[in-house]
């Protein structure tokens, strides 16, 4: 696809931000000053690391939610309430399991009032043309997941939209049905076989954005801005193997994995400094799983120490956005580094590797006293008199910080690494987080150093 | 308001010669005639039930201030027993209705209402505000009208919920049924024709035959509703569960496969049915919008806003005015006596729940453990729960009124017979429910006897079994006022409890007491819930649940 400049955009963002209103005024910046246009013909890729907000920008464009500040010009007219000219294709296909496929697909026509008997041939054309002919008085629940997404893709072409939007719209198919389905989406797109305008997509897959798209905008996250805008020139269709096609995506790993490098840059207690000086900073903790951190380790350090992200991520059949909050957590314990792409394995990394279980959580203990959240969970812990709290205390601290689902997320993984490290106890029955004798004497000198 | 005095005037004008005394006649070939005049009462309740539930549930689903205040208040009404509601809504009706037998039928339908509506309002309103987001946005970005939203996506997915609750209330229906065809205001006595009143009769008159044959006839009229509509309904609402595997258990019923099959069916979908939804969605989706957007007819909607919460304010400041002055009445005395009568009670529902847990856990788990036994008990007992334990009870009464306690004992277990099948069902699903591994593991293991339970059983029915006993709690508190105060050959008998003095008070017109008397049991009702059951079953979801 060539790059028009000059047409009239379909969509403009402009200054769109979003936030939500926590009670105690301590607002969660997810959207910050995203400035997009997307023009005819074009298949735009948003790419980011999960968490990013891309979902609610799609949500924004559809006209599905509004932005706090900001606006949002579909052919140059405000959108204001679901835009009648787009469509969504879903994660979760979002069918309706009490319809058979033919209703489904019907569903957006009957909502335009278009005629009974055109409305049932149009969408029997549509559903031969998606390959599901024979399928028309099938439940959703007689499909495979393939065959699903193909009936939430002629829902959304039926109503003929000029702006096609897809929410991860692969990633819920195995490989192979997801690879099949992708290139017969291009076969449709490339050769104009349905009428849409363009093409929005959200994924965290960074191959899937580069095979697929002519355009890939990524994104930040915490909150989400647009870090990079890079068109794709590649012809298509476009091969896995070429080396054009690798070095793209290694690019486009790179600056996915490279804002990494600041964290400073961008983090949810900056934004609420400036309301209270005095706050102390409660950095997220990535939501890595400690038993994938020392599998990765162990890998990188039988390739001699340092391996490439892109290569490590394609070996172990990870997406960027499960490969990154393991690697982030090497990188908070000090176990590893990640530059231009590439994971490095630290001094305190290759002892990890060589120590056998208990040391290796007397390693990660060590760590954690230097994180604030668990700096802050030791404090409360040792000053009571009975070394014990409430889960529900913690998580009130942490919604001053986060919104209360990722709160609660924050937690979860605090509990699940102050278990793994022996750090503190947590009972689930009483929602107590305590300490025992031996972690009493330990955390001592810590609360000592930090007083 | 005009309306109101039109119906009154309209009703004055043409009185009805009938009694307010309905003759009730013993005679067989009256049986039917009765059977159908209380199946179209209880109809008649039911459709104004479902008209309520939807205007309410929707409310309280999609505005948020309303939530606030219609959520517990429903807590609340549903704790309240239907025969509270007895002297407001008759005296209205015989205002209304002076001299004629429509104020006293539409009394016993505003009844049988009270008791069928509320749980369908909870089943519709979860069902609202469980539906998954994604489902929700695909039908804004589709661009669905409310009208077709509605029935394509928030009306199919809380079908399943309301099925099963409208069964639920139907039954509840039948265990009033009595209750809502005879009663006594003052020193008035009101019947109207009807099944409830035949068994009542026959039961005072000591008519054995007759009362017989009147249980026969409501035995088969529930089997029959129960062929032939409800396992219709269920199997056709399978299609509505959110499921996205086939399950191993599909609801089956013969009687819909020969719908679904006949050609008269087919022909109603496609000659009446699409054209009348086609018809419906450009009415309601295209007219709609477009008369909202006049704004007459906004500032119409907007006066009348005002004026209906004007009204509620209104009604809200004499209700809370009227219950001062009855509380002026009520001496300390009366309270104690009130709080002393909810303990009486809740000792009694106590009791019926343990001899309830008893009998129904050994049972429900051999059921629920063995497939061939369960195919082979599980319709004789539906039918045996389907039967209203009220309907039996006059005979009960014979057999313990002479004993000394006798008419406790006989509060107890009509409180065991109307509410063990909630606890026994849920036991066998919970049983069912435990995974074969679990077993095998548990064989493996060589467990025997008192450990397998322990280990395995009791922990896995756990959460089920607060689910029966939650409901089974409810429904004894609400029979207690059908248990503990009974007339029988033309005798009324009481035993001391909370049931009772509301009976007593409703029937002597005591209001000031009924009031209290009521407002004790349901705040007993509420408060139990929430300091017990609730944290039960939270624990019991969060604890033991096997997925």
């Amino acid at each position: 696809m060539q790059y028009p400049q000059h047409t009239e955009p379909l969509v403009r963002l402009l200054g769109v931000t979003k936030m939500y209103v926590q009670p105690d005024n301590y607002d969660i910046l997810i959207l910050d000053d995203i400035t997009l246009e997307i023009r005819p013909g074009e298949f735009v890729a948003l790419l980011g690391p999960s968490g990013s907000g891309k979902s609610t920008l799609l949500r924004i464009i559809t006209g599905l939610s509004a932005p706090s500040f900001g606006t949002v010009l579909y052919r140059g007219r405000p959108v204001a309430g679901p835009n009648p000219h787009a469509a969504m294709v879903f994660q979760s296909f979002a069918l309706y399991p009490w319809l058979t496929v033919l209703q489904n697909v019907e569903l957006g026509l009957q909502a335009k009032g278009v005629p009974l008997a055109e409305r049932h041939d149009r969408a029997v054309k549509l559903i031969d043309l998606i390959g599901l002919n024979g399928y028309e008085d099938a439940f959703p629940k007689e499909l495979s997941g393939g065959m699903r997404q193909r009936v939430g893709f002629a829902r959304a072409l039926a109503v003929e939209p000029e702006l096609l939007c897809m929410d991860e719209p692969f990633s819920a198919l195995d490989f192979l049905t997801a690879e099949n389905l992708r290139s017969e989406l291009l076969d449709l797109w490339l050769e104009s076989k349905i009428p849409t305008r363009a093409i929005l997509m959200v994924t965290h897959g960074i191959e899937e954005a580069v095979y697929m798209a002519d355009r890939i905008v990524i994104l930040s996250k915490n909150p989400a801005r647009i870090v990079s805008d890079m068109p794709i020139a590649l012809p298509y269709p476009r091969n896995r193997k070429d080396p054009a096609f690798m070095q793209i995506v290694d690019t486009v790993y790179k600056v996915v994995t490279g804002w990494n490098d600041h964290p400073h840059q961008s983090s949810v207690a900056d934004l609420t400094e400036p309301k209270s000086p005095d706050r102390p900073h409660l950095r997220p903790i990535p939501h890595g799983h400690l038993s994938m951190l020392s599998g990765l380790l162990e890998l990188v350090a039988d390739r001699g120490g340092r391996d490439d992200l892109y290569h490590l991520g394609s070996e172990l059949f990870l997406e960027v956005d499960d490969l990154l909050p393991v690697t982030e957590t090497a990188e908070l314990f000090h176990l590893a580094e990640v530059k231009e792409g590439d994971l490095y394995l630290t001094d305190l990394g290759h002892q990890f590797v060589e120590a056998d279980v208990s040391e290796r959580k007397e390693i990660i203990r060590t760590q954690l006293h230097d994180i604030p959240i668990f700096r802050l969970i030791d404090r409360v812990l040792q000053s009571k008199a009975n070394h014990a709290m409430v889960k529900e205390f913690f998580n009130d601290i942490l919604e001053e910080h986060f919104s209360v689902e990722e709160a609660e997320r924050q937690l979860m993984i605090a509990i699940n690494w102050g278990r793994f490290a022996d750090f503190f106890h947590y009972d689930t029955d009483t929602e107590l987080l305590y300490l025992a004798d031996d972690q009493l004497l330990s955390s001592q000198d810590v609360v000592q150093d930090s007083e | 308001m005009a309306l109101i005095s039109l119906l009154i005037a309209w009703a004055t004008r043409a009185p009805r010669p009938h009694p307010e005394v309905g003759k009730i006649s013993l005679s067989f070939w009256r049986l039917p005639v009765y059977a159908l005049y209380s199946w179209l009462r209880m109809a008649a309740a039911y459709l104004i039930s479902l008209l309520f539930t939807f205007v309410y549930a929707y409310a309280a689903a999609y505005n948020k201030r309303a939530e606030k205040f219609l959520v517990p208040l429903l807590d609340i009404l549903q704790s309240i027993p239907v025969l509270s509601f007895l002297p407001v809504v008759l005296l209205a009706f015989i205002a209304l209705f002076p001299g004629s037998r429509i104020g006293v039928n539409l009394a016993s339908i505003l009844l049988i209402f009270t008791g069928q509506v509320w749980n369908m309002v909870f089943a519709l309103y979860h069902g609202l505000i469980t539906i998954p987001r994604d489902l929700r946005e695909s039908a804004l970005s589709l661009n669905l009208s409310p009208w077709q939203r509605f029935r394509s996506l928030e009306l199919p997915y809380s079908m399943v919920g309301l099925v099963w609750n409208s069964m639920m209330s139907w039954a509840g229906g039948w265990f009033f049924l009595m209750a809502a065809e005879m009663f006594s205001l003052g020193n008035k006595n009101y019947q109207l024709q009807g099944l409830g009143s035949y068994l009542q009769t026959s039961a005072n008159q000591g008519n054995w035959t007759a009362e017989i044959a009147g249980l026969l006839i409501l035995v088969l009229v529930i089997v029959l509703m129960d062929q032939l509509i409800w396992r219709p309904l269920l199997a056709w609402a399978d299609k509505f569960k959110m499921e996205l595997v086939e399950g191993d258990i599909r609801a089956r019923s013969a009687v819909l496969m020969i719908l679904r099959r006949s050609r008269l069916i087919e022909w109603l979908g496609n000659a009446v049915l699409s054209p009348l939804l086609e018809w419906s969605d450009r009415w309601f989706g295209v007219k709609l919008p477009a008369w909202r957007r006049k704004s007459i007819l906004s500032s119409i909607a907007g006066l009348l806003r005002t004026l209906i919460l004007a009204g509620i304010i209104v009604g809200l400041i004499t209700a809370l005015e009227g219950t001062w002055r009855l509380f002026e009445h009520v001496s300390g005395a009366q309270l104690l006596l009130v709080f002393e009568a909810t303990g009486a009670t809740l000792l009694r529902v106590l009791t019926s729940l343990a001899i309830s847990v008893i009998w129904t856990v050994p049972v429900g788990v051999f059921i629920g453990s063995n497939r061939r036994w369960a195919k082979m008990l599980t319709p004789i007992s539906q039918i045996a729960a389907s039967v209203p334990a009220t309907a039996l009870f006059p005979g009960l009464v014979a057999l313990l009124i002479h004993v000394k306690g006798g008419l406790s004992t006989a509060a107890i277990l009509l409180m065991v017979l109307g509410t063990q099948w909630y606890v026994l069902f849920n036991v066998i699903a919970g049983a069912s429910a435990i995974p074969e591994d679990l077993r095998e593991a548990t064989k493996m293991f060589r467990l025997k006897g008192i450990r397998v339970w322990t280990t395995l059983v009791l922990p896995a029915i756990y959460p089920y079994l607060i689910t029966g006993l939650i409901t089974a709690a409810g429904g004894a508190w609400n029979a207690s006022i059908v248990a503990e105060y009974v007339s029988f050959q033309n005798h009324v008998y009481t035993t001391f409890g909370i049931g009772s003095l509301i009976a007593e008070a409703s029937t002597s017109g005591h209001f000031p007491l009924l009031l209290l008397s009521t407002a004790g049991l349901a705040a007993a009702v509420v408060v139990i819930n929430r300091l017990i059951w609730r944290p039960l079953y939270n624990r019991a979801t969060k604890r033991y649940s096997l997925s």
